[in-house]
């Protein structure tokens, strides 16, 4: 590759194929949000009450738990795609922009991990 | 000269649905993404942590502040999935033609709203 400009060095290149990444995970986050979004949404408007009692050991059966997580992944997944579609348009230096896009990874990360690891401290603690 | 046509201009352009449901898409999304997923990760910790910091987050969570959060993360909730099935439709190509456009446009916050309503009220009323 020479040191032509940024367009003269990928010209001919043809299409990198990539372009389309991440708005598709955002669709593909965005159906699973969908499902386990109103699946929480709804399971938590019908419980019969929301003391800690009944909230624990609705969060400790397999199917609640394994929804919840499952929803955590995913949630942090789309969320983090869509704040960075935020950083790109405001933040505009390009270290900032650096630096934002490295905390935002380590939020998503941080935040994933603590929602899973509450997750199965509820599930596994037994008889709450 | 007076009557001639404008280009697209910064200070050139007219209010529209689209746009409203544009900017709301991003805030309560956004919103979510920094309020939202914060107080669920509260809930489930204070879960983890056992019935007194449960007991503290239902607390907060049942006051003033507390049900205004609430309430407002769940209609960014509803907001944001009526304005997500509208990019769906749109992403397939659908739901372009100028009347179309503007009437789902104009329709996707007030099914959020009605929705939001819907949900509270099958929480308290039941």
């Amino acid at each position: 590759m020479g040191n032509g400009t940024e367009l003269g060095r990928v010209r001919g290149l043809g299409a990198a194929h990539a372009g389309t990444h991440h708005w598709l995970l955002q669709r593909f986050t965005a159906v699973g949000n969908l499902i386990l979004g109103l699946f929480l949404a709804f399971s938590l408007a019908l419980l019969p009450a929301h003391d800690f009692a009944t909230v624990s050991e609705w969060i400790a059966q397999p199917l609640p738990a394994a929804a919840l997580a499952m929803f955590i992944v995913n949630v942090f997944w789309h969320a983090r795609l869509g704040l960075q579609v935020l950083v790109e348009d405001y933040v505009h230096t390009p270290g900032n922009r650096f630096a934002v896009t490295a905390l935002l990874n380590l939020w998503a990360f941080a935040g994933a991990g603590f929602g899973l690891f509450s997750i199965l401290r509820i599930a596994l603690s037994g008889a709450a | 000269m007076v009557n001639r046509p404008l280009a697209p201009h910064l200070q050139v352009w007219k209010w529209g649905p689209a746009m409203l449901v544009s900017i709301l898409h991003r805030v309560t999304g956004d919103g979510m993404a920094l309020i939202g997923l914060g107080v669920l990760l509260w809930w489930l910790g204070a879960l983890a942590g056992g019935a007194e910091t449960y007991a503290d987050f239902q607390a907060l969570a049942t006051s003033p502040v507390g049900w205004i959060v609430l309430v407002g993360l769940s209609w960014a909730f509803f907001n944001h999935m009526t304005s997500g099935i509208r990019h769906f439709v749109l992403d397939l190509g659908a739901g372009y033609e100028l009347n179309t456009n503007k009437t789902w446009s104009a329709l996707s916050p007030v099914i959020g709203l009605l929705l939001t309503a819907g949900f509270w009220a099958l929480i308290l009323l039941r």
